[in-house]
């Protein structure tokens, strides 16, 4: 399927960032017609691997070749021009700009130096047809999803005319429908003879799609090996570099009933809780331990529920029971009186404050809580974020540097620290383990399983149903922006079963109550 | 060997320590120019000398930058110190003018508690504008940078109100300890301010509130208050300058009091190493900045550089100041004097720092 | 892993054209102004008030639209009142000094873009805020004039004075100087450049989020130098014909103009953190200012720290309203 020669080679890279060495002494090679995957834990060095080639970043020592001539890339600019596409992690576009422009700007077909727009707009809708997306392309990217976002990206690189195409982290927020999509597209380019280099967290993805898999360990090259001659376990081994028992996940640990569980006043009841033009009124309650999983198609209208429970949002109707007494959450600081915390999914724009250190972001929240004239002592503060560290394996260890350093999935990790420590009585969790490496992965599952025998309430949310179903007691499915169904996840449940409700947004399972 | 290099980087990569050599550097060439700058007298009992003026005019600035400082932590900016520092000043001086006793320390007790009072409302003018209403600071702060000048004439009915008061003008010109009182009143005010914001949370809820509003208020930071507050304080302080620039020349004059003082208010903060995005704010580096414009402007009278051109070289100053704490501008620098420089593929480019 | 068949169609979120609101509302409450200014003053209704809005405001208007393309990239330009008086000094000082017309426009029109490319040279390449890298301009520049002259030059050139005299009018004895025609060429040239070329496109993006458009591939450092330059340029513009309107040069005229240009621009509409925004809507925001002006001569009966005090309160009204008009159609 390759050819002998590789379009791309990296040989000696090394790059250090103030106190961190993100690579030292890389070497990559990239063929034309492969899809080869780039493998490591969180802040391994995957994506400045990626921006040392495309120029975003000087490199300290190394040489690239493309097409066998050195070259030294001095920005995307020149890289994209060069024929490498590339699309970063985290959706990297500008939001005030239409769908349609996201994907063409820098290259728009013009006329006599004036942009043809409805040549513009016509093309968008036909490259997006492709990824089967039927959008508004003249809306503001903006006002779509973050998973949307991703696909606009990926559509906006695809169409480069490019011979490499980089992909880092583009199915994190994506869910199987659009994949599936995703990886038609990939193979129908491979097949066109481009070099496709795939970074994920998904090792389903990686043997489904990958023929290659070159492995990062701390910033260091532990191979490259041929997809068929790496069985998963030791893929995964390679990653962390030592015996994997994590990898089993966790037990089917002993779930509590749920008709036990719902013994007694809720924790949190709502009931006819909407908002126009984001999702229907809907009902549900959580009970203390409970762990509630939202599943449901992109756009569906999780995330929506999610942000109405925490008061992001603010609901146009219904009403909200906490501890059976009527209650609100109009906002999230008032949600947060309550003991409920919100991990958002969108975690550059909702989530870190990239100047402050991870200290600082992990104790925000608590503090907030506690308001301005009761600081935490420097001691204790300390004392958690040290735990949470540890506890997560958050890298760099030092929580004192800003926390913008930080490789994505382990600003997600201090996300989750930040409401760990608040020991909120109900956590909601979006898409807590997208772009999360396999070991954290387990260990924050294993975390929710704790947290809830604890008597923890958790609202899960995450587009893997594999996932949702491993965890939680009750799953409600959205589908079309409407809650359309409550399931026990007791043995008749499986992935197979939710599809079926999700297509067919049939509310016969619902739970009696 | 390589431990002195290693302490020298430090040095060097210290924040403040370019706002410092440039400090220095004026004040050396100053010495140089006029080997008695320096110098410091003791007279009657007060301290007199170049030193001690420069610390002394620059209070009222290192008080209004101090409040402009958080005010642009939390992402915002305040233009109308200027037309704050002139009400107050014609409040409290259009008061004590009318009492029949003006060396009375009640009167003028009661006029600055008046103007103050009259500052905190404008401050929660602008905090009402900005956090609950949400105009853009610029804007909102625009409208009473306009009106406001228009309020201080009508207190003062255009006239330049002259008043003679003795602890009055005592806040300007007076002494404590040998030093100049205002000295005290700024240092009072800065160790405030900071015990405020660094023994509290205050600070880190600022700096997260300027660095991402949405996530802090997701994080359960309710925004608008902070903001507020930083609207309020800052008026407060900018009124407590006003007394001092009146008290200094005993006048108030609606349309000369603190003009431009915002422009200067902000320079202090940038120089100090706050950036104008909101963030991260550092109080030590305004005071240093205040101080650093402050030297440049007496440095220009004692100079006898022609009005006409001091514009022209404090242009060089500033440029020359944001240069070389320009982290982009020293990276070239240092590498180019690098020995023996690493194999580097890549053209000597500033590179945008993106985050992963 | 499922099929694609799986997929539901996806609404789409209901929108109203979020991104004009600002700018409809400025339009609705300038109509609401003027008819105001109409039902209190009878001369008010006639056309040439509107004119000489235009007439008394063209300077202005040119020099906003520069602004509006800094701002719109999330920068600020605060030297263009000083590249204004700047402009207008150095013309007056080369005429006296006996140059011919034609070779002293080109000089003149050359300054400000000169240095606007410095400065914006400074802002990308040492990544120093534009606030500060300007600021130190507007010292420049406005230390610049007082060298040239500490006191006002008269212009008396023959082109100039025609340029300042011309009317082009309707029968009817309503006209516009030729300043007016400058302004509004510029205007459309600027809102031509914004909507449809890869430079304006840029502009936008960049404003967007620059980090983004670095990684896009799309040319920040150009853009952005570009645009500090596309300011002085219109700064240049606005300083000749500032000195046809004034037909001098002075070194203290346009202090603070600044400040009404980042107004007009704000209140047409234009986010100053960048990235939305239109020339139209500066065209809007100089009217405002223009017609608030205009009012108060009307009246007449206000002292100058009146004016002031009511310059701020229309300003404070006029940006509330749009404000509340703004949230309630979002
Ligand atoms: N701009 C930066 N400044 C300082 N350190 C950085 C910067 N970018 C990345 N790093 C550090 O470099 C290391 C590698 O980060 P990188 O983003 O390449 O990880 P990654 O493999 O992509 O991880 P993830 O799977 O979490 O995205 C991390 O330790 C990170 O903290
Ligand atoms: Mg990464």
């Amino acid at each position: 399927m390759t050819d002998s020669r590789p379009v791309l080679t990296m040989t000696g890279i090394s790059k250090s960032f103030p106190g961190v060495r993100a690579l030292h002494d890389v070497n990559f090679r990239l063929f034309p017609g492969e899809v080869h995957a780039l493998m490591g834990e969180n802040g391994a060095g995957k994506s400045t691997l990626i921006k040392v080639l495309t120029g975003v970043y000087d490199t300290d020592e190394g040489a690239i070749t493309l097409h066998g001539e050195p070259v030294s890339f001095t920005g995307p600019m020149q890289a994209t021009a060069a024929g490498v596409s590339t699309v970063y992690q985290e959706v990297n576009l500008c939001t005030n700009l239409s769908v349609a422009e996201n994907i063409f700007i820098g290259r728009e077909p013009r006329l006599l130096g004036a942009v043809r727009w409805g040549e513009v707009r016509r093309r968008a809708r036909a490259l997006l047809a492709r990824l089967d997306l039927d959008l508004d392309v003249s809306a503001p990217l903006g006002s779509y999803s973050l998973a949307i976002q991703q696909m606009v990206a990926i559509a906006r690189a695809i169409d480069i005319q490019a011979r490499v195409l980089i992909l880092d982290e583009p199915t994190s927020s994506l869910d199987a429908g659009e994949v599936a999509q995703l990886f038609r597209i990939m193979r129908q380019l491979r097949d066109e003879g481009i070099a496709i280099l795939f970074v994920t967290h998904f090792l389903d993805q990686v043997y489904e799609i990958a023929d290659r898999i070159t492995v990062l360990r701390n910033g260091g090259l532990v191979g490259e090996y041929p997809t068929a001659e790496l069985p998963q376990l030791s893929l995964v081994e390679k990653m962390i570099g030592k015996e994997l028992d994590v990898l089993e996940g966790i037990e089917e640990h002993s779930r509590r009933d749920l008709a036990e569980l719902e013994e007694g006043t809720p924790l949190v009841a709502v009931s006819n809780l909407g908002r126009a033009g984001a999702v229907a009124p809907f009902s549900l309650t959580i009970h203390a331990g409970e762990v509630v999983g939202l599943a449901g198609l992109l756009g569906s209208g999780r995330t929506e529920v999610a942000r109405l429970f925490f008061g992001a949002d603010r609901a146009d109707g219904g009403q909200v029971a906490i501890d059976g007494t009527s209650s609100s959450l109009r906002t999230p600081a008032q949600a947060i009186d309550q003991g409920v915390g919100f991990c958002s999914e969108n975690r550059r724009a909702e989530g870190i404050v990239p100047e402050l250190s991870v200290r600082e972001n992990i104790i925000l929240a608590m503090q907030a809580a506690r308001g301005w004239l009761r600081p935490i002592p420097r001691r204790r503060q300390d004392e958690l974020v040290d735990k949470y560290v540890k506890a997560l394996n958050i890298r760099p260890a030092d929580p004192e540097v800003p926390v913008r350093n930080l490789s994505g999935g382990n600003q997600q990790k201090v996300l989750l620290a930040r409401w760990l420590i608040t020991e909120p009585r109900l956590l909601i969790l979006d898409e807590p383990t997208r772009g999360i490496d396999i070991g954290a992965k387990t260990e924050i599952q294993r975390l929710v399983t704790q947290l809830s025998d604890g008597g923890m309430a958790v609202l899960f949310i995450s587009a893997e149903l594999e996932e949702v179903l491993r965890l939680s007691h009750k799953v409600a499915v959205m589908r079309d922006r409407q809650m359309v169904a409550q399931l026990a996840n007791d043995e008749g449940l499986d992935a197979e079963r939710i599809m079926q409700t999700i297509a067919s947004g049939s509310h016969r399972e619902e739970v009696d109550r | 060997m390589n431990d002195t290099m290693g302490r020298y980087r430090t040095m060097i990569g210290h924040r403040l320590f370019w706002p410092i050599a440039v400090l220095v550097v004026m004040l050396a060439a100053n010495t140089i120019y006029r080997p008695g700058f320096l110098s410091i007298e003791l007279k009657d009992g007060h301290l007199y000398g170049s030193p001690i003026d420069i610390l002394r005019l620059s209070a009222p600035l290192i008080l209004v930058a101090l409040g402009m400082t958080l005010v642009i932590s939390t992402g915002g900016i305040d233009l109308s110190v200027g037309s704050v520092c002139a009400i107050s000043g014609a409040m409290a001086c259009m008061y004590i003018s009318k009492q029949p006793d003006q060396n009375s320390l009640t009167v003028v007790l009661t006029a600055l508690a008046m103007a103050l009072g009259v500052a905190l409302v404008l401050g929660v003018w602008n905090g009402v504008l900005v956090a609950v209403i949400g105009i853009q600071p610029i804007i909102a702060t625009l409208i009473l940078m306009v009106a406001g000048r228009g309020l201080a004439q009508l207190i003062t009915q255009g006239q330049i109100i002259t008043i003679n008061s003795g602890p009055f003008r005592g806040i300007g010109l007076g002494h404590l300890l040998t030093l100049p009182l205002a000295i005290f009143i700024a240092l009072a005010a800065a160790l405030l301010v900071a015990a405020f914001t660094r023994r509290t949370a205050l600070g880190m809820i600022i700096e997260s509130v300027g660095g991402n509003a949405e996530a802090s208020r997701l994080a359960g930071i309710r925004s608008g208050r902070v903001i507020f507050l930083a609207y309020v304080v800052s008026a407060v302080c900018a009124a407590i300058a006003g007394f001092m620039m009146t008290a200094n020349v005993s006048s108030a004059d609606g349309n000369a009091v603190g003009l431009w003082v915002e422009l200067d208010a902000i320079l202090a903060v940038v120089i100090g190493g706050t950036s104008l995005a909101g963030g991260r704010f550092f109080l030590s580096g305004t005071i240093l900045g205040a101080l650093i414009i402050q030297t440049l402007t007496t440095t220009v009278y004692a100079m006898n550089i022609s009005p006409q051109t001091s514009l022209l070289f404090k242009a060089v100053v500033v440029i020359a100041v944001c240069l070389i704490q320009a982290p982009a501008f020293r990276a070239k620098f240092s590498r180019r004097r690098r020995s023996a420089p690493p194999p580097r593929p890549v053209a000597d480019k500033p590179k945008e720092q993106v985050p992963a | 892993m499922t099929t694609g068949s799986l997929t539901v169609p996806r609404r789409t979120r209901f929108r109203l054209p979020r991104r004009q609101v600002p700018v409809l509302a400025t339009l609705a409450l300038l109509l609401v102004m003027y008819g105001i200014g109409v039902s209190q003053y009878t001369a008010f209704s006639n056309v040439q008030v509107i004119f000489n809005v235009f007439i008394d405001n063209g300077f202005l208007l040119v020099v906003a639209v520069g602004m509006t393309f800094v701002i719109l990239t999330g920068g600020i330009d605060l030297s263009v009142g000083s590249v204004v008086a700047m402009t207008a000094m150095v013309s007056a000082d080369l005429l006296q000094k006996g140059l011919p017309a034609a070779l002293v426009l080109v000089i003149a029109l050359l300054i400000g873009p000169t240095l606007g490319l410095l400065m914006g040279c400074a802002i990308h390449f040492f990544d120093i805020q534009p606030f500060i890298v300007t600021l130190a301009g507007m010292f420049f520049a406005r230390g610049m004039c007082t060298f040239i002259s500490g006191s006002s030059i008269p212009i008396t050139d023959g082109f100039w004075t025609r340029m300042s005299q011309e009317r082009i009018g309707d029968p009817r004895g309503n006209f516009v100087s030729i300043s007016v025609l400058i302004a509004f060429a510029v205007v459309l040239v600027a809102a031509y450049v914004l909507a449809y070329t890869r430079l304006g496109r840029n502009v936008y993006a960049i404003g967007g989020n620059p980090q983004s458009a670095l990684l896009m591939g799309l040319p920040l450092g150009r853009t952005r130098i570009a645009v500090y330059t596309i300011s002085g340029l219109c700064s240049a513009i606005g300083g000749i014909l500032l000195s046809f309107y004034t037909l001098s040069g002075a070194p203290l005229i346009a202090v603070g103009m600044e400040l009404d240009v980042i107004a007009a621009v704000v209140i047409g509409g234009t986010v100053l953190t960048g990235g939305s925004g239109y020339v139209f809507g500066t065209v809007l925001g100089v009217l405002v200012l223009g017609v608030i002006q205009t009012l108060i001569t009307f009246d007449g009966s206000l002292n100058s720290w009146w004016t002031k005090i009511v310059i701020g309160g229309l300003l404070f009204a006029f940006i509330l309203l749009q404000r509340l008009i703004g949230i309630r159609y979002k």
